[in-house]
C-alpha cells in the first residue's frame, strides 16, 4: 500500500445556475493575459452542448486520454512514439477555430470619435491581431441551449441515441438542459503528465496538484492533445502550455481555489482524500464496466485505523488525515456513492466528481400542468424521462444506465424523504419504499440534505493548510511576485526569441 | 587576411559564443526557451512547411556529421559510383524537402496576420540564414559534383583542424565562392543559436525516451523529516 492524499472536488448539479461567476473568477487571477486570453481553466458548458473547445469529447478528433492494452494503458494521441512523431506538426491538436477568437470592443472609439452624423460605436477587435473582427462563437456562445441545431444537436453524448428520440428530444416541449462546470481534474494517471516531452508537468505528491513548470515546458504541445477534457491551454504568446493550477498558493494556506470560493450556487466541495497509489494501473487498465467501480476502490477510508497508520507512515500529516476524515468529497463519493466522475472512460481517474443533475431527468409534467415527484411516476419516469437515460450514462459512467438510475433514486429519496418531513402530505408508505429502494436510511438521508443544502462554508471546503514548517514547494512570499506572471517567475513573462 | 577572418576567427568565435551562450541562456532564462510552436495560430499550412522542412534539415544535419566523423566509410561507400549516385541523389532530394518546406513556411508567416503578431526580427533572421544555408547548399551540391567524394577530403580534415585547435585553412582558402559562403554561413548559423530560435534544437526532448509515464514530484521528503532531529533537512526541490 503506497497511501497519498490528493484534494478532490465535488460539483452538485443540481445546484448549478450557470452563472459562470467561477469562470470570471478564475480569469481575473490567472487568465487575464497576452496569449491567455483565450483560457478557460474553468468553464462552465450547457449540456447538452459541444462545450469549448468544440467537441472536445470526441476522442476521434483529438485523441485524448488513455485506451486499455492488455493490463496497462496506452496514451491515444501521444506517448513516446507517436508524440516525438507529432513533434514538427501535431496532428491531433485543436486550433483557435475549434476555441474562440478572443475580441475586446474599441471603447475608446465612444469618447474620442470625431463629431459626426453617426453615434460612435465600440467595435469589436481581435485581441491577437488587433484587426476589427465579427465575434462568430465564444466560450459559452450556446449558453441555454442557443442555437441548439448547430450545437446541442451535434453533442457527441447523442451517439448511443436513434434519430428519432433526438429529434424528439429536441421538440420546444420536451428540451431540457443542465450545466457542466468543467475543470483541470487533477487525474491520478494524468494523461498530460505521460505525454510531455520534456517532462515539464508534473503532479505534486503531497497534494496531488498536476502543474506545468513553466522553466522547463518546451511548447511541444503534447499534453494539449493528452488531456481528453482539453484542459491543458497553449499559451501562443508566451510559447509555453499553461493549465488550472487548483488556485494552490490559496490550497497551501488552507484556503478554496477563486472558482470554488466565488460560486453562487454553492454547488462545490473540495477535500482530501486518501488513496492508494499501487491500484492506480489496475484501475486505469480495468474493463469498461468496472472503471468507476475499480476508481472508487482506490479511495481508502480515512477512519481505518490501519489505513491511518500506515498514511502516517507515508509522511502524511496528521492534519491532512484529519481534514480526510471530515472530507465532504469522501462522503459523497464513496459513503453515500452520490458523484461520479465525467467520462470514466478517458482513463484518467479524474478527482473531480459530479452528483448528477436530477431534474432535467424527472421535469416530466403532468396534465394540470404540476411537475411528478410521486414516487411512482418517478421511478417509472426515469426511462422516458426528458434527458434521456443513455445521455446521462455517456457522460459520467461510461455508458452504464444502472449506476445513473441508483443515484437518481437516492437524490430523489432523499427529497422525498425530506419532503414528508417538512410538509408531510406524502404518504408515509412511499416515502418508506423510496428509501428502501434507494438503500438508504433516514439518518442517511438526512446527512446528504444538510450536506447538499444546508452545508456551512467550512463544511464545503475542508482543506489542511500546507505545512510551511515542512516545507512546500512554494517557500518564497507570494507578495514578492506580485506584478509578474504566476509564481516562481523572476522575470516578467515576455515571449522569447 | 580575410580567408583568417571566416575561416579561422569566425568559427571559434561562433563555437565559442554559442557554447557560453546556450548555457548561460539555459540556465538563466529556461523560461524563454521554447520551440515557439504556432501551430495553435494556423495549423493547417504548418504541415507541408514543417515537415518537410524539418526532416530534410535533420537528414541533412547527420549527413554532413557523418563525412565529418567517418570521411574514410563515406569514401568507402562511394567507391562504387551507383552508391555515390544513391546517396547524392538522396541528399539532394532532402535538400530540396528542406527548401519546399521552408518556401512554405516564409509563405506562411507572411500571410497570416495573427502570425506576423508572434514573429520577431530573429525570425526573419533565421529564415534568411536558413534559406542562404540551403540554397547554396543546394547550389554547390549541384554545380560542384560529387560532394560526398570531395567534402571527406577537403573539409573533414578543415574542419579537424579546427577541433584539435591547429587550424589548416589553406585547403578550404581554394574553394568556390559557393562553398566558402556555405561554410561562413553556417558558423554564423551556429553563433546565433543562442540568440534565435533555433534554441530549440539543443533541447529535443530525449530524455523522455528514458523516463517513466507518469511523473510526481515530492517537495519535501517527509518521511525523511519524521525520523530527523535536524530542524531543516534535506535541499529544497528546483521545481519552479
Amino acid at each position: 500500500m503506497d497511501i497519498r492524499s490528493q484534494i478532490a472536488m465535488v460539483f452538485h448539479l443540481d445546484k448549478c445556475i450557470g452563472c459562470h461567476t467561477c469562470s470570471i473568477a478564475c480569469k481575473n487571477i490567472w487568465t487575464d493575459r497576452k496569449g491567455a486570453e483565450y483560457m478557460w481553466w474553468n468553464n462552465v458548458e450547457t449540456k447538452p452542448g459541444t462545450g469549448y473547445p468544440s467537441k472536445w469529447e470526441d476522442q476521434d478528433i483529438y485523441k485524448g486520454g488513455w485506451v486499455k492494452k492488455g493490463n496497462s494503458v496506452l496514451l491515444k494521441g501521444a506517448g513516446k512514439i507517436k508524440g516525438i512523431k507529432g513533434l514538427f506538426h501535431n496532428p491531433n491538436m485543436p486550433v483557435l477555430e475549434d476555441y474562440y477568437e478572443p475580441w475586446t470592443y474599441e471603447y475608446e472609439n465612444l469618447f474620442e470619435a470625431k463629431e459626426g452624423d453617426d453615434q460612435p460605436i465600440a467595435r469589436p477587435v481581435s485581441l491577437i491581431t488587433g484587426e476589427t473582427i465579427t465575434p462568430k462563437s465564444g466560450p459559452n456562445w450556446d449558453d441555454d441551449l442557443g442555437g441548439s441545431e448547430d450545437y446541442a444537436k451535434n453533442d457527441v453524448n447523442f451517439k448511443n441515441i436513434s434519430p428519432a428520440e433526438k429529434e424528439a428530444m429536441f421538440h420546444l416541449e420536451r428540451m431540457t438542459m443542465h450545466y457542466l462546470p468543467r475543470m483541470c481534474n487533477h487525474c491520478l494517471n494524468p494523461a498530460c503528465v505521460a505525454s510531455c516531452p520534456s517532462g515539464a508537468i508534473y503532479k505534486r505528491g503531497e497534494d496531488g496538484v498536476v502543474l506545468i513548470n513553466q522553466e522547463k515546458c518546451r511548447g511541444w504541445r503534447m499534453c494539449v492533445t493528452a488531456c481528453p477534457y482539453k484542459k491543458s491551454y497553449y499559451n501562443w504568446n508566451t510559447g509555453k502550455s499553461e493549465k488550472c493550477v487548483l488556485c494552490y498558493p490559496r490550497l497551501e494556506a488552507g484556503e478554496a481555489p477563486a472558482c470554488h470560493q466565488s460560486c453562487v450556487g454553492r454547488i462545490r466541495y473540495i477535500g482530501v482524500m486518501l488513496y492508494d497509489a499501487d491500484k492506480i494501473e489496475a484501475a486505469a487498465a480495468s474493463d469498461e464496466e468496472n472503471l468507476i467501480a475499480n476508481q472508487m476502490d482506490i479511495y481508502l477510508d480515512p477512519n481505518d485505523p490501519e489505513v491511518i497508520a500506515e498514511a502516517i507512515k507515508n509522511g502524511i500529516h496528521e492534519s491532512t488525515i484529519e481534514a480526510a476524515q471530515k472530507s465532504p468529497v469522501y462522503k459523497f463519493v464513496k459513503e453515500w456513492g452520490l458523484a461520479l466522475p465525467l467520462h470514466p472512460e478517458f482513463r484518467t481517474l479524474p478527482n473531480l466528481f459530479y452528483v448528477p443533475p436530477l431534474l432535467p431527468t424527472m421535469a416530466f409534467v403532468n396534465e394540470e400542468g404540476v411537475y411528478e415527484t410521486t414516487t411512482e411516476h418517478f421511478w417509472g419516469a426515469i426511462e422516458k424521462s426528458r434527458l434521456p437515460m443513455s445521455y446521462m450514462a455517456s457522460l459520467f459512467s461510461a455508458g452504464n444506465e444502472e449506476i445513473i438510475k441508483i443515484v437518481l433514486k437516492k437524490l430523489m429519496a432523499v427529497r422525498l424523504h425530506r419532503r414528508s418531513e417538512t410538509v408531510g402530505d406524502l404518504p408515509e408508505k412511499e416515502t418508506k419504499d423510496a428509501i428502501r429502494d434507494a438503500v438508504l436510511d433516514k439518518e442517511t438521508a438526512d446527512e446528504i440534505f444538510r450536506l447538499t443544502s444546508l452545508p456551512l462554508f467550512d463544511e464545503r471546503f475542508v482543506i489542511p493548510a500546507a505545512h510551511r514548517e515542512e516545507a512546500i514547494e512554494m517557500l518564497e512570499s507570494a507578495s514578492d511576485y506580485k506584478g509578474s506572471t504566476g509564481f516562481g517567475f523572476k522575470v516578467p513573462p515576455k515571449r522569447g526569441l | 587576411m580575410s580567408n583568417n577572418f571566416f575561416f579561422i576567427g569566425l568559427p571559434y568565435a561562433a563555437l565559442v559564443i554559442m557554447l557560453v551562450g546556450s548555457i548561460f541562456r539555459y540556465t538563466n532564462f529556461g523560461y524563454k526557451v521554447s520551440s515557439l510552436s504556432s501551430q495553435f495560430l494556423e495549423g493547417r499550412e504548418l504541415f507541408y512547411g514543417s515537415r518537410p522542412f524539418h526532416w530534410g534539415i535533420i537528414f541533412l544535419f547527420f549527413g554532413h556529421l557523418v563525412a565529418f566523423l567517418f570521411p574514410r566509410s563515406v569514401l568507402a561507400w562511394n567507391s562504387i559510383p551507383v552508391r555515390l549516385i544513391i546517396l547524392e541523389v538522396s541528399a539532394f532530394g532532402f535538400g530540396l524537402a528542406a527548401l519546399f518546406g521552408l518556401t512554405m513556411l516564409i509563405i506562411r508567416r507572411l500571410k497570416n496576420r495573427r502570425l506576423l503578431v508572434v514573429t520577431s526580427k530573429m525570425d526573419a533572421f533565421v529564415y534568411v540564414i536558413l534559406l542562404v544555408q540551403i540554397i547554396t547548399g543546394l547550389l554547390v551540391a549541384y554545380t560542384a559534383r560529387w560532394g560526398s567524394a570531395w567534402f571527406p577530403a577537403v573539409l573533414t580534415p578543415y574542419l579537424k583542424s579546427l577541433f584539435v585547435f591547429n587550424p589548416d585553412i589553406t585547403a578550404v582558402s581554394s574553394m568556390p565562392l559557393l562553398v566558402k559562403i556555405h561554410v561562413i554561413s553556417a558558423f554564423i548559423l551556429i553563433g546565433m543559436i543562442p540568440f534565435t530560435r533555433f534554441m530549440h534544437f539543443l533541447v529535443y526532448p530525449f530524455a523522455y525516451f528514458f523516463r517513466r509515464y507518469q511523473y510526481v514530484i515530492w517537495n519535501w521528503d517527509r518521511k525523511k523529516i519524521r525520523s530527523s532531529r535536524k530542524l531543516v533537512n534535506g535541499v529544497r526541490s528546483k521545481n519552479n
